[in-house]
């Protein structure tokens, strides 16, 4: 038992905050609870403190709407809080297409459909820069928010606090498409939100250290790590992983067994590093 | 052909420089993206058509409207009637956006306005809802209520009055007008009117209607009116006349016919018999 937590800590604690915030938006539209209420485009917490998807107010300021108030604090307080935590800490530990594609993962790795495709990936990760910037191009040119109209997030989300009608489709596809056409596929190649919260992220302050003395080398972090483009440095170099692209969601940090990554502020390395 | 063998061998074995990498693979990604940007608009435009939506009060133009709601869902958290909706996948409306169905649950008009305050972008605009610095829901604008006088009992001569009393603009919205029956000789219609200056298009009405499928019912006013252009002028009303300074000319010409008239005369007998 005391592996299996050590193994699983941050999964387990990545569970309940995913859970827990959709159980307090579902609270609020059911039941009225104030504490978190709208959903992941924009809410209010505690009824005084607004946050807005800062990449849905880009598409809107694409789109030629005029920005509130209201939401450019939203926006700020959303900004802020990621590059605090890791800019695509929302993937990891907020988004519920994340609980969708790490089961699509778990059961690719249980099937062993690595070995029928090969490990090679016939696609760059760099597409979601791509579709980022077409979003904001189609937002412009159609006058509407591009990406909010096919947000399989958005969907999902909305669809689990409002009602989902058929919004489980999107779901089902992202999870088919994850498990048969390419690994990591939703999450790590085409996602522009997650794309997004690269580019802030690269700011951001809190993130995985790895220290190169006490690795011996098991790769078992790049064997977990959903974007381990991220992780050159193991064992080779003592470095914080300073890509944007790291979810910050720790698979790394629990499965190793050599203390060789640990979750650290970013300035304080870099200052040692210095001191060095 | 068998010229042509080597030459292609060749290229083969040339291996490309990176110059040429870079530019293809620009190349391929700008057609990619072309591609997708394509399908992508299309999809967006066909999910954004209009679609007869009634939306909650203080909605914007529905052009501005797509624009700027940013599919939270607090107005419909804030409406204490849920009568407000966010459409989900299946719908078959604009994904995410909050509209109403009044036959299903109407706009009850609360005084306060809760769904408009909370929203963060200003889709729902407080100023267009507000007289003197207060809210005020009677001048709200989702839509206006329209009769059909085929279905509507009322018109039949059967006494109904039900959308009359459901109407919160009591008397004002819709009044009753009273017509002689010809058809008895002794008895009168009794025919409701909506007055569109002040129809908030809230939909009780349409909830109220007695008949099988509402023979009142609330159209986005865009949709539920027509427009008479500057060519027409209520003469007798100063007002209306001031229209005539915005008036834009518009020229035609028509072709005169070169023909004689007297070719008009013995060609055409074939349309008089």
């Amino acid at each position: 038992m005391g592996t299996l937590w050590n193994n699983y800590r941050y999964t387990i604690l990545r569970r309940f905050v995913q859970i827990g915030l959709l159980v307090l938006y579902f609270g609020a539209n059911a039941w009225g609870w104030t504490i978190l209420m709208g959903n992941l485009s924009s809410s209010i917490f505690l009824n005084i403190i607004p946050m807005s998807d800062p990449y849905a107010a880009l598409q809107m300021f694409a789109a030629g709407a005029v920005l509130t108030v209201d939401l450019l604090i939203g926006v700020g307080v959303i900004t802020l809080l990621y590059l605090l935590i890791g800019g695509r800490a929302f993937c990891s530990w907020v988004c519920p297409i994340n609980m969708v594609t790490d089961s699509a993962n778990y059961l690719r790795k249980k099937l062993e459909l690595d070995r029928v495709q090969g490990v090679k990936q016939p696609a760059s990760r760099n597409i979601r820069y791509w579709v980022l910037a077409l979003s904001l191009v189609i937002s412009f040119i159609m006058g509407v928010t591009a990406f909010e109209f096919i947000s399989p997030i958005s969907m999902a989300h909305r669809g689990i606090v409002f009602g989902l009608g058929f919004g489980w489709a999107a779901m089902l596809i992202i999870f088919l498409f994850d498990l048969f056409v390419l690994k990591n596929g939703w999450c790590g190649h085409i996602c522009p939100l997650g794309g997004f919260y690269s580019i802030l992220g690269k700011f951001s302050l809190i993130r995985v250290h790895h220290i190169e003395e006490n690795c011996t080398l098991c790769m078992k972090c790049k064997d977990v790590c959903p974007e381990k483009q991220v992780l050159h440095m193991i064992g080779k170099e003592s470095l914080p992983i300073l890509s944007g692209e790291c979810t910050n969601c720790a698979r790394c940090i629990e499965v190793c067994d050599d203390d060789a990554l640990k979750f650290s502020i970013k300035s304080l390395a870099q200052n040692k590093k210095t001191g060095e | 052909m068998s010229e042509n063998r080597p030459k292609i061998k060749k290229n083969k074995k040339q291996p490309i420089s990176d110059r040429r990498r870079f530019i293809l693979n620009m190349a391929r990604g700008l057609g990619l993206a072309a591609m997708s940007g394509f399908v992508w608009s299309a999809y967006i435009d066909e999910a954004t058509a209009s679609q007869l939506l009634l939306r909650p009060p203080g909605a914007l133009k529905e052009e501005d409207f797509l624009k700027t709601c940013i599919k939270c869902g607090l107005c419909v958290e804030a409406c204490p009637y849920d009568t407000l909706l966010l459409a989900k996948p299946g719908d078959h409306k604009p994904l995410g956006t909050p509209y109403f169905v009044p036959r299903d649950v109407p706009c009850y008009m609360c005084p306060d306005i809760p769904c408009v305050p909370v929203c963060p972008t200003g889709a729902l605009n407080e100023e267009s809802v507000t007289t003197n610095g207060e809210l005020d829901i009677n001048i709200a604008d989702m839509g206006l209520a329209v009769i059909d006088d085929e279905s509507c009992i009322a018109f039949w001569g059967i006494q109904c009055d039900a959308c009359y009393r459901a109407c919160p603009l009591f008397g004002t919205a819709i009044t009753i007008e009273y017509e002689k029956n010809s058809r008895t000789g002794k008895h009168a219609f009794m025919k409701p009117i909506v007055h569109a200056d002040t129809c908030t298009g809230c939909g009780l009405c349409e909830r109220a209607c007695v008949t099988e499928k509402p023979a009142i019912f609330v159209l986005p006013r865009e949709n539920a009116t027509g427009k008479a252009g500057d060519y027409y002028i209520k003469g007798w009303d100063k007002n209306d006349e001031k229209r005539l300074e915005n008036a834009k000319e518009i020229k035609t010409k028509t072709e005169l016919s070169k023909k004689s008239a007297m070719d008009s005369l013995n060609d055409g007998l074939g349309d008089l018999y």
